[in-house]
C-alpha cells in the first residue's frame, strides 16, 4: 500500500514538501513576524513587545517615528550614498577586469578567473580585517598615499597621516574591495558570450576602437551591469560588518541602527519597522533583478 | 585595436593588486616580531606558536567545523529536493511562491535574516518550548535556511541545462519514477551538489551576522570570536589566524578546482571515445 502510494505519487509530494515546508516555517513566519511586529510597540514585558488591545490591534507610531527621528532618515540615506558609491566604483574597476578577462588566452583566462573568485571564498570577515591594518595611521599604505598626497599639496598644508580610518571613505572603500567579485563574475559571463564578430565588422568598417566599444560592447553588456550593479547594490545598503568595524559610529548605516535598536536599545518593534521600511527601500531594485534574471532564465530555457 | 588590450591589462593589474595586497600585508605581519600590527620589528613565529596553545580558539574552531558539517549536508539535501522541484516538476500548486521563497533569502539583507530567525525562535520557545535554549541547533537551523536556496539554485540550473530525454527514455523502459530519481537525476546533479555543498560550507563557516543573532551564551563559533577581538583593534595573533585560515581554504578550493577540471575533462574525453568508437563500429 504504502509502495505504491510512493512509487505512483508519493516520492514527489516528498520531493516538492520537505523543502517548502522548511522554508516556510523557517523563513516565511519569521518575515511575518517581523513585519506583524513592526506594528507593535515596546512593553517590560519576555518577549518585550505589546499589541493594542482594541481593534485594529495594530500602531503605526514606529513608521511616524522613522519619519520624525532624523536619525534615521540620515542612516537611510548614508546607507543608499555608500551604496550607489560602492556600486559605482565597482563598475568602474570590474568592467576593465571583466572585458580584460574575455581578451587573454584560455589558460590565463581560467586562472584569472580563479583568482577572482578566490577571494570570494575566503573568510568575509578576514578581508574587512586586512583592510583595517591598512587603514590606520601608521599603517605603510597611509604613509606610502600620505606621501603621494604632500607631493602634490603645498608644503604648508603637509599632513601627518590621512585620517582614512572610522569613515564614509573606508566603508566605501572596503565594500568595494569585498563585493568586486560579484559585479566581475556576471559581467564576465555577458562579456564572454557577446558575438566578436560584430566588433570585427565595425573595425573593417572604420570605426575606432573606443567607438566600438560605445557603439557595440556597452550596448550589449547593459543586462551584465545591471546584475552585477544590483548583486553589489543589494547587499551593499544593508551592510553590518563592515560599517561596524571600518565605519564612522556617529553616522551610521542602516544594518548598524537596526541591530543597534534590536540589541541596545530591545527596542523589538522599532528594529522591525526599520527592517521593513529597508525592504520597502530595496523593493524596486530587486524586483528589477528578479525580472531580469526571469527573463535571462527563459532566454536560456528558449534555447535549449 | 592595438591599443585597448594594453589598456585592459593594467586595469586587470591594478585589479588584481587592489585584491591581494591587502591579504599579503596580513599575511606579512603575522610574522612580525613586534606587538605593533602596524609596525615591523624582526622577523618571528611566535603568534602561530600561541595559536597552537589557545585551547578557546581551537574549541570555536571545532565548533565552527561541525555546525559547518552538519548544515551542509542538510542544505544540500533539501536544496537538491527543491532544485528538482522546480526544475522538473512544472506544475504543482505554491510553485511561484516556492520559487519565491527560493531566491528572497539570498537577497535579503543579513541583518534581517538574522533578527527574524532569531525572533522565530524566540517567540517558538514561547509557545511549544522548543527550541529550550539557543545554541548548535538554532545556528545551525539558520544556516541551512540560508545556504539551501544557494544549492537549489545551483541544482535548478545544472538541471535546466541537461538533457530531460534520457529521464523520459528511462520511465519508457518502465524504470519508476523514483528510481528514475535515483539512477539518473542524481547522476546528472552531482557536479553541482559537489559545488553547493562547498559553497554552503565556506557560507557557514564563514557567517557572523545570522550567527551573531542566533546563537547563545556558550555557543562561540569561529568568526564570532574573530568578530569580538577585532572590534577591539588590530593584533598580530588575529593575522596569524587569519593567515592559517586563508591558506587552508584557498588550498581547499584549489584542490577541489583541479579535481573537478580533471573529472570534467575525463568524462568529455570518455564520451569523445565512446563516440569513435560508435562511428567506427
Amino acid at each position: 500500500m504504502v509502495g505504491r502510494w510512493f512509487d505512483s505519487k508519493g516520492w514527489r509530494d516528498i520531493v516538492i514538501s520537505v523543502p517548502f515546508l522548511w522554508l516556510l516555517v523557517f523563513f516565511l513566519v519569521p518575515f511575518v513576524i517581523v513585519v506583524a511586529m513592526s506594528f507593535a510597540r515596546r512593553a517590560e514585558l519576555s518577549p518585550p513587545i505589546a499589541f493594542l488591545d482594541h481593534w485594529t490591534y495594530l500602531q503605526t507610531g514606529n513608521f511616524a517615528r522613522l519619519l520624525d527621528d532624523s536619525l534615521y532618515l540620515r542612516a537611510f540615506l548614508t546607507s543608499l550614498w555608500n551604496a550607489g558609491l560602492a556600486t559605482l566604483f565597482c563598475l568602474l574597476i570590474g568592467y576593465p577586469m571583466a572585458l580584460g578577462i574575455t581578451r587573454v588566452t584560455r589558460s590565463w583566462r581560467n586562472l584569472l578567473l580563479m583568482l577572482v573568485i578566490l577571494p570570494f571564498w575566503t573568510s568575509f570577515l578576514l578581508r574587512v580585517y586586512a583592510w583595517m591594518g591598512l587603514l590606520g595611521a601608521n599603517s605603510w599604505f597611509n604613509k606610502a598615499l600620505t606621501g603621494l598626497v604632500n607631493t602634490i599639496l603645498p608644503a604648508d598644508r603637509a599632513m601627518s597621516s590621512i585620517p582614512m580610518m572610522n569613515s564614509n571613505f573606508a566603508v566605501v572603500l572596503v565594500m568595494v574591495y569585498s563585493y568586486l567579485p560579484f559585479m566581475i563574475l556576471p559581467l564576465y559571463a555577458n562579456l564572454e558570450k557577446l558575438d566578436q564578430t560584430l566588433n570585427e565588422a565595425a573595425t573593417d568598417l572604420g570605426s575606432r576602437p573606443w567607438q566600438v566599444f560605445k557603439d557595440i560592447t556597452l550596448p550589449l553588456s547593459i543586462p551584465g551591469i545591471i546584475a552585477g550593479g544590483l548583486l553589489v547594490f543589494i547587499p551593499a545598503s544593508g551592510e553590518l560588518v563592515i560599517p561596524s568595524l571600518v565605519g564612522n559610529a556617529s553616522d551610521p548605516m542602516i544594518g548598524r541602527v537596526i541591530s543597534d535598536e534590536f540589541s541596545s536599545a530591545r527596542d523589538w518593534p522599532m528594529a522591525s519597522a526599520v527592517a521593513v521600511a529597508l525592504l520597502l527601500a530595496l523593493v524596486l531594485p530587486i524586483m528589477a533583478y528578479t525580472h531580469f534574471e526571469k527573463r535571462a532564465q527563459e532566454r536560456v530555457e528558449g534555447r535549449a | 585595436m592595438k591599443r585597448r588590450p594594453l589598456f585592459l591589462i593594467s586595469c586587470l593589474c591594478f585589479g588584481f593588486a587592489f585584491f591581494y595586497v591587502p591579504i599579503l600585508s596580513l599575511m606579512v605581519f603575522s610574522f612580525n616580531k613586534s606587538r605593533l600590527v602596524t609596525v615591523w620589528g624582526g622577523f618571528s613565529t611566535q603568534w602561530y606558536g600561541k595559536l597552537l596553545h589557545n585551547e578557546q580558539i581551537l574549541k570555536a574552531a571545532l565548533l565552527s567545523l561541525q555546525i559547518a558539517l552538519a548544515s551542509a549536508t542538510l542544505a544540500s539535501i533539501l536544496g537538491a529536493m527543491a532544485g528538482i522541484a522546480l526544475a522538473r516538476f512544472h506544475r504543482f500548486r505554491g510553485r511561484t511562491l516556492l520559487s519565491g521563497l527560493v531566491t528572497a533569502p539570498l537577497i535579503m539583507p543579513e541583518v534581517i535574516t538574522g533578527i527574524s530567525s532569531l525572533m522565530l525562535f524566540i517567540f517558538m520557545a514561547e509557545w511549544i518550548g522548543w527550541p529550550s535554549g539557543r545554541g548548535f541547533t538554532t545556528v545551525t537551523i539558520a544556516h541551512i535556511t540560508f545556504s539551501m536556496t544557494y544549492v537549489a539554485v545551483i541544482v535548478q540550473s545544472r538541471l535546466s541545462s541537461a538533457d530531460v530525454a534520457i529521464e523520459e527514455a528511462a520511465m519508457d523502459l518502465g524504470a519508476r519514477p523514483w528510481q528514475v530519481l535515483i539512477d539518473i537525476t542524481l547522476p546528472v546533479i552531482a557536479p553541482a551538489l559537489v559545488s553547493g555543498w562547498l559553497l554552503a560550507f565556506t557560507i557557514s563557516l564563514d557567517d557572523v551576522v545570522i550567527t551573531s543573532f542566533t546563537t547563545g551564551p556558550g555557543t562561540t563559533t569561529l568568526p564570532i570570536l574573530i568578530w569580538s577581538k577585532v572590534r577591539l583593534g588590530v593584533t598580530p595573533d588575529i593575522n596569524a589566524l587569519a593567515t592559517v585560515i586563508i591558506c587552508l581554504v584557498a588550498a581547499g578550493v584549489v584542490a577541489a578546482a583541479l579535481i573537478m577540471h580533471r573529472a570534467e575533462s575525463r568524462r568529455s574525453r570518455d564520451e569523445q571515445m565512446a563516440q569513435a568508437q560508435g562511428a567506427s563500429g
